[in-house]
């Protein structure tokens, strides 16, 4: 055998063979661990980061609800807003444009270098929820670093006529008193995302997961009329001025339906600015504070006197010296009288009279008629902080208590629950169930009295404006009026304050068939006159009136007033009996 | 055999393209309904902005001051209301 080349004839160690062999098999285990670490061990990690380069996941924000008013008028509405923000470490800027910027912010240049000055942070908020004419100016600035987020803000268009109603929202848009606060969960919505590839130019290719749809906020219809919302307000407003109270409420109820179609408060706030909002000024009074009804609870007392049998519309009380002692304890009418027939009793307001009559009723047959017409319980009217008032216990009434309650003191009740214990005689002796939402039909009405007792006890309230009554200027043009006036003295610690007051009317029209229910409370008004008929009733008559007019209720009285010399504004004012 | 071969290849070949080329005008379309869709959320933005300007232009407030000063309006005295009956139930 010839050999061709002397190299391969070359006799080598046959241990360099192997060296080579297992070198070569060293570098194959290398790159299979290399792969397994890779493939296996790194995947999720690799996945992950390589996805990223690609893949986003998008928020979907919801959305919040309106809430609009009956008619679906805006009360609130979300609309976004640019926040400005800024990467501090990021934020090039030359003194020139520091200041432009601080000058567009409305922010003093120390305090936008404090807040750009944490190298710490990566996010830092310079200002929320700019109007978009100034997000605008500040996107031609074009400082690196500086960027905007859209977030949503509320507006409330009827601004402090609807504040303590709707309450308001926080910074994030959560709702935090108010409709605002019982209502979140409806108004909220769910915020979505998705999951999606983008392009190298940042545009949305495709979607790579089943979308999570954003569950849009929906909207809620009050049964609340904004014009009527607003007449209240202003003609609470003007009492309240005129009279120098530190506080006051009104509130209006359809009769029918059990709707509270008006709900205002003073002193109020401006729900657009949060900024300034004190505690005492954002709670809803009528619905979250108590007071002592005073003499406006002195109908409930004849109706459960009527109802037990116990006197009849055309039965007489004596109630002459004009005092009554219960005890040691001394009950007095501011007017002191003979004998009065049980209609001059609510006319003229007199506690000898009713606490008589209660003295005489047994404890139970009061308190379940005061119990069943919603004293001492919450009116569920669906508002967050609502309160039930204070109704002892009839096992445990002193006697004393027993005829105090029949006067509206020793019971504390919220405005709204003593506006809904009056459907029980404007709707035939059935207590009315009221909601702040719409409603398409009446709600649930439970029997409290007799429609007999109630139509009885009606045309008792409506003398209480009539001459001789003591809410003569309760009286409305051409329309009927049944009402009743309260004054109650203000509780200081434990004992009744001399001289501080809440002047209280609580009335209905047209008094032939009532639709509509107005309760006014004014508290501690401090102008020398505090009685009920005098501080609370014009307010009342001004918003009946006009209330009536606006939802075209037919006049069922003729067109003029009882007393001639009310028909001219400012002349002289009947003689106002009242108690105290 | 071979023949066979040569054609499932080229039909491979023309599938994958038909793939490249459909996905291309899928993302093409998507991107297209994404802009669509923005600017129905622009729109909707804008009209829940002109309709909190309407509610703020025609607060009561407002109504009110330009009737009563501007306009010199007033509610008539009800001496000078004349009730006409309804058609279908006369009024009280």
């Amino acid at each position: 055998m010839k050999r061709l080349n002397p190299a391969l004839s070359l006799k080598l160690p046959i241990v360099r063979a192997r060296v080579l062999l297992s070198l070569l098999l060293l570098g194959f285990a290398m790159l299979a661990g290399r792969a397994l670490h890779l493939q296996v061990l790194q995947d999720d990690f690799l996945q992950r980061k390589g996805e990223s380069r690609y893949a986003r996941l998008l928020e979907m924000p919801a959305h919040r609800g309106m809430i609009t008013d009956r008619h679906g008028e805006p009360l609130a509405i979300s609309t976004p807003v640019e926040s400005v923000w800024a990467s501090p470490a990021d934020v090039q800027a030359t003194p020139a444009q520091r200041r432009q910027l601080a000058h567009v912010l409305n922010m003093s240049e120390a305090e936008l270098n404090k807040r750009l000055s944490g190298s710490g942070r990566e996010f830092v908020y310079l200002k929320r929820h700019l109007r978009p004419d100034v997000a605008a100016r500040l996107v031609q600035l074009g400082i690196a670093g500086v960027s905007l987020r859209r977030e949503h803000r509320r507006y409330y268009p009827a601004g402090e006529v609807t504040s303590h109603l709707l309450g308001f929202t926080d910074v994030d848009d959560r709702g935090q008193e108010g409709i605002e606060l019982a209502y979140d969960d409806r108004l909220a919505g769910k915020p979505g995302s998705r999951r999606v590839i983008k392009d190298r130019l940042g545009r949305v290719v495709e979607d790579t997961e089943s979308v999570l749809a954003p569950i849009e906020g929906r909207d809620v219809v009050l049964s609340i009329d904004r014009k009527l919302q607003y007449l209240a307000y202003r003609e609470l407003k003007a009492a309240a001025a005129e009279h120098r109270a530190k506080a006051g409420a009104i509130v209006v109820l359809d009769v029918k339906s059990g709707e509270v179609l008006a709900l205002a408060n003073v002193p109020a706030y401006n729900p657009n600015n949060r900024s300034r909002r004190d505690a005492a000024r954002a709670r809803n009074r009528a619905i979250t504070d108590l007071f002592e009804p005073g003499s406006t609870l002195k109908p409930f007392t004849i109706a459960a006197a009527l109802e037990a049998r116990l006197i009849r519309p055309e039965s007489t009380v004596q109630t002459a010296p004009g005092y009554l002692m219960v005890g040691h304890a001394r009950i007095d009418d501011v007017h002191p009288a003979e004998v009065l027939t049980v209609s001059e009793l609510i006319q003229r307001s007199s506690n000898v009279g009713v606490a008589k009559l209660a003295l005489a009723l047994p404890r139970q047959q009061l308190w379940s008629v005061l119990s069943a017409a919603g004293f001492g319980a919450p009116p569920r009217s669906g508002f967050p902080g609502e309160v039930g008032g204070r109704l002892r216990d009839y096992q445990r009434w002193r006697p004393i208590e027993q005829a105090t309650l029949s006067y509206g003191h020793g019971i504390s009740v919220s405005l709204l629950q003593l506006a809904r214990a009056y459907t029980v005689f404007a709707g035939d002796g059935a207590l009315q169930s009221i909601t702040l939402l719409k409603r398409d039909a009446p709600g649930a009405a439970t029997r409290v009295v007799s429609p007999g007792t109630a139509r009885a006890v009606r045309a008792m309230l409506e003398t209480v404006v009539h001459p001789g009554g003591t809410a003569v200027r309760a009286q409305v043009l051409g329309y009927r009026v049944a009402g009743k006036t309260g004054t109650a003295h203000k509780l200081q610690g434990s004992a009744y304050a001399p001289d501080r007051y809440v002047s209280s009317f609580v009335g209905m029209a047209p008094a032939s068939d009532p639709r509509l229910l107005v309760a006014v409370m004014i508290d501690e008004p401090d102008n020398g006159e505090h009685y009920g008929g005098v501080v609370a009733a014009p307010a009342f008559s001004a918003v009946m009136a006009e209330a009536l007019r606006m939802l075209s209720i037919p006049p069922d009285a003729p067109a003029t007033l009882a007393e001639p010399d009310e028909t001219q504004p400012g002349g002289p004012l009947p003689e106002v009996r009242e108690e105290v | 055999m071979i023949r066979i071969n040569l054609v499932l290849l080229c039909l491979l070949v023309i599938c994958a393209l038909a793939l490249v080329t459909s996905q291309h005008r899928a993302r093409k379309l998507f991107t297209e309904l994404e802009k669509e869709q923005d600017i129905g959320k622009q729109i909707d933005v804008e009209w829940g902005q002109l309709q909190l300007e309407q509610s703020t232009w025609a607060m009561h407030s407002r109504v009110e001051h330009i009737a009563r000063g501007t306009l010199r309006m007033r509610v008539p005295p009800s001496g000078r209301v004349r009730l006409v009956p309804a058609p279908a139930r006369s009024v009280p």
